[in-house]
């Protein structure tokens, strides 16, 4: 199934209906509060200290539900009408605005202690409308600079989103270096397909105090690792029944697929049951 | 839920808007109060962040004239209860918000205001 972002809109594609569904299911629960404790553990505020947040594409309130729970107090921007009712609906704490991130924010400088935005940026990477306020890069300038500014000294502002190429990737992290941010990208489980989850982790001044987190890497240690062997270079010549082996066999075509995921190139097919399976005989 | 915090960190965004654009006026403001929890480290880590003449003369438009004309040095409880009252717990529901400087109106139902710029207003 193709993407959300590449549907519609947001303001359209989360119409009353997808609203609700969303909102609904555990799932999206689950994966939101998650992400958002994550967003949270590298947003590194300092302890016990009420900070007012940003919640950046806010929705129906699923993650300001556990900012709220973790005792910060927040506001929250969204550009889909259906889904800040239900919010309304569902009663968050945070105060909420209907506001397109692309066109800037108004907040004075040095507003927010910090923001967070779950599953938001990569709506902005499509024009709408030909207008040249409407392109991407743009968009994504405006929306920057006006963070930047809302933001105290120090700060951070953490965005979890998804990327569908490294094009866009350099895109984003040039449009908010030019604006005056510090850091770059964390990748959290970097060689898992479902478990991969990019952040954008942005710092507002600092003078260098501040230090890049680490992405979590995932718990199975990669102690598989081939040392090498020169009995290894008998094996591949010939079989027990004196045959030459295949050298491109299931083994080895799996072995490339795993090296083309994890360098994030497109298009590989998944693995099943016929990779690698011969053919029949011509005839 | 306009509250006067985030109405006071609030300024006009639309194209050209760069001076006198704070802050933006209530008009025909419905307002509800909902007890929040009192928090006297966040309102005086707050403090910092808060235009005083803006906060009282806002308030007083929306009838609330329990805070002082000047910023006191001192901070004493009662003080920041006034504070925690007029900031979190004075709901706006309905109305609208005008800029000062461009005349934008940025409505306010159910207690979510608009932010939305037309397209020749984006800068």
């Amino acid at each position: 199934m193709s993407r959300p972002e590449l549907q519609a809109p947001p303001e359209i594609y989360y119409g009353d209906i997808e609203a609700k569904k969303y909102t609904k299911n555990t799932r999206n629960q689950q994966i939101q509060a998650d992400m958002t404790y994550r967003a949270l553990e590298l947003l590194n505020l300092p302890p016990d200290e009420p900070a007012f947040l940003l919640d950046i594409g806010c929705g129906s309130g699923l993650s300001g539900e556990i900012l709220t729970e973790e005792g910060f107090i927040w506001a929250g921007v969204d550009i889909a009408p259906s889904m800040l009712e239900v919010a309304l609906e569902r009663e968050v704490e945070g105060d909420l605005f209907l506001q397109d991130i692309g066109q800037g924010f108004g907040f004075r400088p040095g507003s927010f202690d910090g923001a967070i935005s779950i599953s938001v940026l990569q709506w902005l990477l499509n024009a709408e409308t030909s207008h040249p306020t409407s392109s991407p890069p743009h968009r994504l300038s405006r929306f920057f600079t006006t963070l930047h500014s809302a933001l105290r000294n120090p700060s951070r502002a953490v965005f979890q989103f998804y990327p569908s190429s490294d094009d866009q990737i350099q895109l984003i992290t040039a449009c908010a270096l030019k604006a005056g941010f510090g850091g770059g990208i964390v990748v959290d489980y970097p060689n898992s397909n479902k478990a991969k989850k990019v952040f954008l982790c942005l710092f507002v001044g600092g003078g260098g105090q501040q230090q890049m987190p680490k992405g979590l890497e995932s718990e199975v240690e990669d102690d598989a690792r081939a040392r090498f062997e020169r009995r290894r270079e008998r094996v591949r010549g010939k079989d027990k029944n004196g045959k030459r082996k295949h050298v491109k066999d299931r083994d080895w075509i799996l072995q490339k697929k795993e090296l083309y995921r994890k360098r994030g190139k497109e298009g590989v097919p998944n693995d099943s049951k016929f990779t690698g399976r011969r053919r029949r005989p011509a005839f | 839920m306009v509250r006067l915090i985030t109405h006071n960190l609030l300024s006009c965004h639309a194209k050209g808007c760069t001076t006198n654009n704070f802050p933006l006026q209530f008009k025909d403001a419905e307002i509800e109060h909902r007890d929040a929890e009192f928090n006297p480290e966040f309102i005086r880590g707050l403090l910092p962040k808060i235009e005083w003449k803006a906060l009282v003369d806002t308030a007083k438009g929306l009838g609330d004239t329990s805070l002082p004309d000047e910023q006191p040095e001192m901070m004493d409880d009662e003080l920041l209860k006034t504070l925690h009252h007029v900031l979190l717990e004075v709901h706006i529901e309905e109305g609208q918000m005008i800029c000062p400087n461009c005349n934008h109106v940025y409505p306010i139902s159910n207690g979510i205001p608009n932010m939305l710029l037309a397209e020749h207003e984006i800068a």
